[in-house]
């Protein structure tokens, strides 16, 4: 047992997620909770919208984390879009690759490449870099192209390494507070996360809910399959 | 020997019968849960339900006498401003027609009337322009009189090109043609005066 | 009853209906001693089965256009009714198609199945075999994710790397210079029409085979050997239908709530059925830090890898990938040891079967992880343990010490 575990976490440490030696903190989300969900909603598409698209993701999936389709109407399309439509955007991929050097890229299933705890990371880990032609960088995505949208909400982080002999260690500083505290800004980019988890599978939810009653079903096929096999193989000796 | 003598008795004989008709109940049950999401797969996806989705058409350009051709669920969906004189003739004919009181459910029941229209705006007809025999989409004759080719008194309506079905200007059928039923009137509602919404007549907001 | 008796022998006059019930199942004798490995293969019928009707129904709802591919994945998995079922079981029957005939195969390495005089069986399997992987390799481009297209575009690279008309020849298998639309296009219609179709036929040829023959057991004896005076029908043989049908429904009920299991609860399985990288949309210009292919290729993989360039070409690597394969067809004429189960054949023959199976899972494991010196080492000497176990055989298996095989099975 100990032996077959061991290979399971080694297997598991050896297909983690592509992202390089950077510690990720836990994301803490939960696909269960409505309220995060639609504020992490309201968020995307306030801030990632404008340049990034969903195209993937209809407006009206918007129901399955309890929103009605007026209140996605009223509340969370700026874009002129029918409540039947995908999360497009207008930005114009040329323009786009001009001024970021890179086209940003469509989030539909970002979660489920990058994985909510780089996410996570990633939203909270942007700093002050004048190297940048933007000004920012961020420690999970080194010369990342996309500034930071959300600045004025957590403040200005900058980078503060610090020399061990051989090891060094990276720290955030928070260098000019946002309108947001650390914890509401954490907060917001958990909800957000938690929102990008959800439109990456929106059926995730429902499919696990289906498992557990394909599951028992099996289960009582088992017990009628395993009955009827031992009541013919009594004729074997 | 493999196998034991066939003499089983009775008990053994009827556990086997009811063992044999659990597991294919049980089996049965599984068949039928696997095929439901393939067939189900099937129904019009997301996307062409959007792509169905009610449709909002201004009609403050449609003059008295035109016809505006708009697309609903993928099939061609006319808006006639029907003038006067054209509403005057509809009365005449009903001889000539296969349902003349529209008793046939071809129209919502708001629309079953003798302009089959919605009554605050009897000049107006919506109605879904596929030929009820084949699926045709047939075309305009509006004008009344021999212009048409369709004889001299036509009354102004559509024709049918693939298999010669008439119907006229509240797109009821004739008889003697193919066409058995007449034209669908799909749901409609008034958003205002000018905006009529193809596809949803719920009431409401 | 009596009116459907009438419609039978009208059929049976017609078409051998009941004749081929009675060849293949209520009177196929097999063995009555077949054990837990001996479910992979009936389970390896129903995962094809379970593949092709959720194949086709993705087929109707997919797009062969580099344009259009990746997005009408999501398109399944979101807009149509059960789309995200119908490609979560065909992307878990993949993978699950490799295990259950990785474990078919090792029965027969353990049991010896593809002994004289079942040699036939054992090639209809590897071309079973091989023409899954060409089937697997080519459906894996059909998400254009960046895995499905650098996954293609190392391996159709490999072709590059023969002598002389290598590199006309991957641009021929491609039909552009990189992987293109053309390429998705041609492996669509190999991975939906013409694999499908060989498969089938190779695995109907497999069947035959092994009805003409009989099946092999857990103490590799033959129960032809001893039959029935009167009836002929072998003494240690059981008709496959009903003993073995109700004893593979109890196998196909497990098996199924392990794919339940993976299809509800964790469709990608940690990134090895699905993996995480396939989620961002191919992008010609720009490789992923680390391209591994799929875990069932990942042996092979591991088997190219550890061979260095030579000459300045690519092309030992690939024959020794090649020779990987191609050495598992000539097992029933490496073996030589006079008892066919492991039941009964000596140390040798058991530890070289334990290194083989370490050589085999290490390389696998390796095959996935990026290159370093110490890899490669390990590469190194896992693909000599994994060529000697097939290389060595007949000498080794000729001076293992067997026990005597039984006459009858021991049940």
């Amino acid at each position: 047992m100990k032996k077959s575990l061991f290979l399971v976490s080694l297997l598991a440490s050896t297909m983690a997620f592509a992202s390089g030696d950077i510690h990720l903190d836990k994301a803490p989300t939960n696909l269960s909770d409505q309220q995060s969900l639609q504020r992490g909603a309201k968020t995307f598409v306030n801030y990632c919208l404008s340049c990034h698209s969903a195209q993937a993701m209809r407006y009206n999936r918007l129901q399955d984390i309890g929103l009605t389709e007026q209140q996605i109407k009223d509340n969370l399309i700026f874009t002129g879009a029918k409540v039947g439509d995908t999360m497009t955007n207008s930005m114009n991929k040329k323009d786009a690759k001009a001024w970021f050097g890179a086209t940003p890229p469509d989030l539909s299933v970002i979660s489920r490449s990058r994985g909510a705890d780089w996410l996570y990371t990633y939203l909270r880990g942007f700093y002050r870099d004048e190297t940048r032609a933007t000004g920012w960088n961020n420690v999970a995505f080194d010369k990342v192209g996309m500034p930071h949208v959300l600045y004025e909400l957590q403040g200005e982080q900058v980078l503060h390494v610090e020399k061990h002999g051989e090891h060094e260690t990276q720290k955030l500083v928070l260098d000019k507070p946002g309108k947001l505290t650390p914890a509401e800004y954490d907060g917001m980019v958990a909800d957000l996360v938690n929102y990008l988890e959800f439109m990456g599978e929106p059926i995730k939810a429902t499919r696990m809910k289906l498992g557990v009653f394909v599951l028992l079903f099996l289960g009582i096929f088992f017990v009628v399959a395993y009955y009827l096999k031992k009541e013919f193989w009594k004729d074997i000796h | 020997m493999g196998i034991q003598c066939m003499s089983q008795n009775e008990v053994d004989r009827s556990k086997r019968r009811f063992l044999i008709a659990a597991t294919t109940a049980v089996g049965g049950i599984a068949t039928i849960g696997v095929a439901v999401p393939f067939l189900a797969s099937w129904m019009p996806s997301q996307r062409a339900k959007a792509a169905g989705a009610p449709v909002e058409v201004d009609i403050s350009k449609v003059e008295p006498g035109m016809i505006l051709n708009v697309e609903w669920q993928g099939k061609p969906v006319w808006i006639v401003n029907r003038t006067k004189e054209m509403m005057d003739l509809l009365g005449k004919h009903d001889d000539q027609l296969v349902d003349p009181k529209s008793e046939a459910k071809q129209q919502p029941e708001y629309c079953q009337n003798a302009m089959r229209s919605r009554a605050e705006h009897a000049n107006i007809l919506v109605a879904v322009g596929i030929c009820t025999h084949l699926g045709c989409s047939p075309s305009e004759k509006m004008k009344a009189g021999p212009v048409s080719g369709l004889g001299d008194d036509w009354p102004g309506g559509f024709f049918c090109p693939c298999h010669g079905s008439k119907f006229d200007l509240a797109a009821r059928v004739y008889k003697g043609v193919p066409a058995p039923t007449n034209l669908v009137i799909p749901p409609y509602k008034y958003l205002s005066d000018n905006r009529i919404l193809v596809g949803d007549d719920s009431k409401g907001a | 009853m009596n009116s459907l008796t009438r419609l039978l022998g009208w059929v049976d006059d017609r078409f051998p209906l009941t004749k081929l019930w009675k060849e293949h199942l209520s009177e196929y004798y097999a063995p009555k001693n077949f054990n837990f490995w001996y479910f992979f293969g009936s389970l390896a019928l129903l995962v094809l089965v379970i593949q092709i009707v959720s194949g086709i129904f993705l087929t109707m709802h997919y797009k062969p256009d580099a344009g259009l591919a990746f997005y009408s994945v999501e398109y399944i998995m979101r807009d149509v009714d059960w789309g995200w079922l119908i490609r979560y079981v065909h992307s878990t029957g993949a993978s699950m198609f490799f295990v259950v005939v990785y474990l078919h195969m090792f029965r027969g390495l353990i049991y010896g199945s593809y002994r004289k005089p079942r040699e036939l069986i054992w090639i209809f399997g590897m071309l079973i075999y091989l023409a899954l992987m060409a089937e697997a390799f080519m459906g894996y481009l059909l998400p254009w994710g960046q895995m499905s297209y650098w996954g293609a575009q190392v391996i159709v690279n490999l072709f590059a790397a023969v002598p002389f008309i290598g590199p006309d020849l991957s641009i021929w298998i491609r039909g552009d210079y990189v992987i293109s639309d053309a390429t998705l296009n041609r492996f669509f219609a190999f991975h939906v029409a013409a694999l499908p179709l060989v498969l089938i036929g190779l695995v109907v040829a497999h069947i035959i085979a092994l009805h003409e023959v009989g099946s092999n057991n857990p103490d590799g004896v033959e129960i032809k050997k001893h039959k029935d005076p009167v009836t002929h029908i072998p003494l240690d043989g059981i008709p496959f239908h009903p003993y073995y049908t109700v004893k593979d429904i109890v196998g196909v009920v497990v098996f199924l709530m392990v794919f339940s299991a993976i299809v509800f609860f964790a469709p990608d399985l940690g990134g090895y059925f699905i993996e995480y990288n396939n989620f961002v949309p191919a992008d010609p210009l720009n490789t992923p830090t680390h391209i591994a292919p799929v875990w069932y290729f990942t042996p092979f993989y591991a088997v190219l890898r550890a061979v260095p360039p030579m000459f300045g070409s690519q092309f030992p690597g690939v024959i020794a990938m090649g020779v990987a394969v191609v050495i598992i067809f000539f097992l029933p004429w490496l073996d030589r040891a006079p008892a066919k189960s492991i039941r009964y054949r000596g140390p040798i023959y058991k530890t070289a079967l334990t290194l083989f199976v370490i050589s085999f899972v290490g390389l696998g494991w390796l095959g996935m992880l990026p290159v370093t010196p110490l890899y490669t080492l390990l590469s190194q000497i896992l693909t000599t343990v994994y060529l000697g176990f097939f290389l060595l055989m007949p000498w080794y298996s000729k001076i293992d010490k067997c026990k005597p095989v039984p006459e009858r099975v021991t049940g």
